[in-house]
This record gives structure tokens, C-alpha cells and sequence, in this order.
């Protein structure tokens, strides 16, 4: 209970007293989980979309894939990011090993289910809704592609939302390809693992209050920005 | 100048899970005015304009458009019995389908908010379309089908569930339509509507056409037995 409260105030000060370090590891975090959120919403979305409208042969199977790819190890991802960014690995000549690169691309690999899947259900239902309109005015696959990500853009906001939330509290994974070298590759998740392991456990939940509450903001700023919750909206 | 009639229909007909739906239906129409299709609850109504329009599988038989599959139904358009509304405002609505072909946004939206005013939306230009009642909803539907000027317009049942003031609206803007030259086929079970809109009549029952006539001659002197149980306000099965 005492390491709760030092936590608290500890992250209060931290935050208060504009801790260098700490803003450091805050935007890495940060910066890291956007460029893997934005780049896997190019992927998840138009995939998601694309399984909607489209039917063919191993449709169920690849949305039963996709599905149960929603639970994948983030600690496999890593591995697996590594084993190919390693020097002796098939992509190693990129030199991407222990780097913010290698860490969004394993970040991705890891959300990209997750978004896919989710926006994938809101996407379905509207298609539901619109196939028979979208039939009838002879529209072509990738202008349904467009107005079903266009017209399911709140739901598909809660979809990014979720990915951002799996992003910013993924550790396994970035542990592995980034390394938790400081100034290069710390985050905010891979700092407070450190300082567990180290025994700061006031500085650990420090970090992890400050994590929470950085989420909390970005949800709500991303609300705010997509203007959910209002009457008439979706 | 037309160049989707004449249509003929030889033999067509649906299916599905073995049971036939719709057919054979053989029928021509030269394309004058407002073809209305009448005939009770689940006679088929409604899987006869989806299969003109393209948006069933035809099984058997053929449709045949002067002007060939493709380019008739790129002259068409549809309004369902329950509208469906893009989730975007009443004006995004009506530019949807002008967006489509690629009419510039600028133009495409004087356009809509000319049909608005036309059709009595003007008020509600940027509301949610999914939040309209169910006439304006229909409304809104049959404008956004007829602002990109079709040749010809399908209609199932698009008064079914409304009241008299909004049916009377409704058939306002389909005289209009008729009247700048769109063909109009819409299916309904209200023989008043059929009375007031129809120059022909096609009266189907169990999937096939019983009756194909000028409207006079269908509700003046129908030649079925089952058309005049039909008028006479029978239970026809």
C-alpha cells in the first residue's frame, strides 16, 4: 500500500517537474504505438472491408484465422520478429534489430488482428445493411470499399482505439526486437519492467500511472476528435 | 430518347433451395409511362423487379433490355420497400450516387440541395439521414434514385407503411418523374395507388402473370377470374 501511494506521488512529480527522461520514454511510447497504429490501419481496414464485400472460396477459414489471431502471443511475435531482423536472419542486411523500426513492426504484427477482426464485425453488419443498395447502383468493389470504411468510420474508431490500447501495453514483443536500450528503444512499458526487475517499484508504478493516464488521454482525445456519443452520429 | 425498351421477358424465373420463387414470366413492355405489378402478399412482387433489375439470379430465361444488360442497368435504379439510408446527412445522400460517376463535388451538391427543395427535404439538408421518419426516409430514397436521372425507376411497395399525406407526396414525385419523361415500375398490394399511378397493369400471382394489361381495361374489365377476386377485394390465394 505504501508502494502505492510513493507511486502516485511519484508520478504526480514526475509529471509536474516535466521529468526529462521520462517525457522521453513517454513519446517513444507514443510515437511507436501511432506509426504501428496508423500503418496497421492501412492493412486492418481495407482487410477488414475487403472480407466483407468480397466472397470466396476460404472466406470463413481466413476470418476463423484472423479471429484467433487476436490472441497471439506477443512474445512469439517477438521471437519470430527477431529470428528474421537478426543479423544471421533472411531480413538482418536491413540492420533493423534494436531499433523503434523493429519494435512497430512487431507492434503491428500484433494489433493488426485485433483491429482487423473487430472493424470486420461492424463492417459486415453495415454490409448487411447496404448490400442491396450498393447492388443496385452497379457500384464497384473498391467504391463499396470506400463507403463502407467511410460510413463505419466511428465504429471503425473504437476498432483503432483498441488497437492503440494493445499497442501501448504490449511489452513481450518489443522487449524481445527492441532490446529496452536507453535513449534508443525504452518505453514506457519496457521501463517499468526494468524498474520492477531492479526492486523500484515506486518508480515502476509511477511509470505505470503515467501510462494509464496517457491512454485515458489519447481515448479521449480521439472521442473528442471523431465526435462519437453525439446525437445522430455513429 | 429511349434506349432501354423495349424490354422482353421470355420464360425467366428464380428458384431458391429447390422451391421456385418467380416464373416463368414472359411479358414485353414498350416502356410508356408507369407499369404498376399487382397482386397479393408473397405472389412475387418484389423478386419480379429484382430480377428486371438485375439483383436477382435469374434461374431460367432471359431479360432482355434494348440497349444490353450492363447499359440498362447503369439506367436504372432502384427504391426498396425499407429505404436504405447511407449513414451520412440527407445531402451526402443524394450525392452519393452523382459522386459515383463522378460528377464534381461542387456540382453534385447544388444538385442535391435542388432535389432536396424538391422533394421537401430542405429542412433537414444536413440531419443524419438514419434519424428522418419513415416518409421522409422514402422520400429521400426516391430522390437519391432519381437524381441521377435514370431511364427508368423499379418501386416495391414504397408507401407500404406510411400514412396518406406521405403517400400522397410520394406519388407527387413519381407524376413528376413520369412527366419529364422516367419510365416507373412499382410494385404495390393498394389498389387505389394502382388506380391513381398505373398505365398498365401486370396482376401476378403465385410467381407468374395472370394479367398484362392497359390499366383501364384491368380494373374496367379484368379477364382473370382471380384479377377480378382480386379487385373485388377477395382473398385471392
Amino acid at each position: 500500500m505504501v508502494d502505492l501511494w510513493q507511486g502516485l506521488s511519484q508520478a504526480f512529480w514526475l509529471v509536474v517537474t516535466l521529468d526529462a527522461e521520462l517525457a522521453e520514454i513517454a513519446l517513444r511510447s507514443l510515437q511507436v504505438t501511432f506509426t504501428a497504429l496508423a500503418l496497421g490501419c492501412l492493412i486492418a481496414m481495407p482487410l477488414a472491408a475487403l472480407l466483407a464485400v468480397r466472397r470466396f472460396r476460404w472466406r470463413r477459414t481466413v476470418i476463423a484465422v484472423l479471429n484467433a489471431l487476436m490472441g497471439l502471443p506477443p512474445v512469439v511475435v517477438g521471437l519470430v520478429v527477431y529470428v528474421l531482423l537478426s543479423r544471421s536472419g533472411p531480413l538482418g542486411v536491413l540492420g533493423l534489430l534494436f531499433t523503434p523500426t523493429a519494435m512497430i513492426i512487431a507492434q503491428m504484427i500484433v494489433i493488426v488482428p485485433l483491429m482487423a477482426s473487430i472493424a470486420h464485425q461492424s463492417l459486415r453488419d453495415l454490409w448487411a445493411e447496404y448490400h442491396d443498395l450498393l447492388i443496385s447502383m452497379n457500384v464497384t468493389q473498391s467504391q463499396k470499399i470506400k463507403t463502407l470504411l467511410w460510413d463505419a468510420r466511428r465504429a471503425l474508431l473504437t476498432a483503432a482505439l483498441a488497437g492503440f490500447g494493445r499497442g501501448i501495453g504490449e511489452v513481450g514483443a518489443i522487449m524481445i526486437v527492441g532490446g529496452n536500450i536507453d535513449h534508443v528503444t525504452r518505453v514506457l512499458t519496457t521501463a517499468i519492467a526494468l524498474e520492477t526487475g531492479k526492486g523500484e517499484f515506486a518508480l515502476a508504478l509511477a511509470l505505470g500511472f503515467v501510462l494509464i493516464a496517457l491512454t485515458i488521454l489519447v481515448n479521449l482525445l480521439i472521442h473528442w476528435l471523431g465526435q462519437t456519443e453525439r446525437e445522430g452520429r455513429w | 430518347m429511349s434506349t432501354l425498351f423495349p424490354l422482353r421477358v421470355r420464360g425467366a424465373g428464380t428458384r431458391r433451395r429447390g422451391k421456385q420463387l418467380v416464373g416463368p414470366i414472359n411479358m414485353t413492355w414498350d416502356g410508356g409511362g408507369t407499369r404498376v405489378v399487382l397482386g397479393p402478399n408473397g405472389s412475387g412482387k418484389t423478386t419480379l423487379l429484382r430480377l428486371l433489375h438485375g439483383i436477382a439470379r435469374l434461374h431460367d430465361g432471359e431479360v432482355i433490355w434494348a440497349s444490353g444488360t450492363k447499359a440498362a442497368q447503369n439506367a436504372q435504379a432502384f427504391v426498396f420497400q425499407r429505404p436504405v439510408m447511407l449513414r451520412r446527412s440527407v445531402v451526402e445522400n443524394l450525392m452519393y450516387p452523382l459522386r459515383l460517376r463522378s460528377v464534381s463535388t461542387g456540382q453534385a451538391r447544388q444538385k442535391a440541395e435542388d432535389w432536396a427543395v424538391k422533394v421537401g427535404l430542405a429542412d433537414h439538408i444536413d440531419r443524419s439521414a438514419p434519424v428522418l421518419s419513415g416518409g421522409e426516409q422514402q422520400k429521400l430514397a426516391i430522390a437519391r434514385a432519381l437524381i441521377g436521372e435514370p431511364e427508368l425507376v423499379f418501386l416495391d411497395e414504397p408507401t407500404a407503411s406510411l400514412d396518406g399525406r406521405a403517400t400522397r407526396e410520394i406519388e407527387a414525385i413519381l407524376n413528376d418523374a413520369v412527366a419529364s419523361g422516367t419510365r416507373v415500375i412499382i410494385a404495390t398490394h393498394d389498389m387505389g395507388q394502382a388506380r391513381r399511378l398505373a398505365k398498365d397493369v401486370v396482376f401476378l400471382l403465385h410467381g407468374r402473370v395472370h394479367e398484362e394489361s392497359p390499366a383501364d381495361t384491368f380494373f374496367d374489365a379484368p379477364q382473370t377470374p382471380e384479377a377480378r377476386a382480386f379487385l373485388n377485394g377477395d382473398i385471392v390465394e
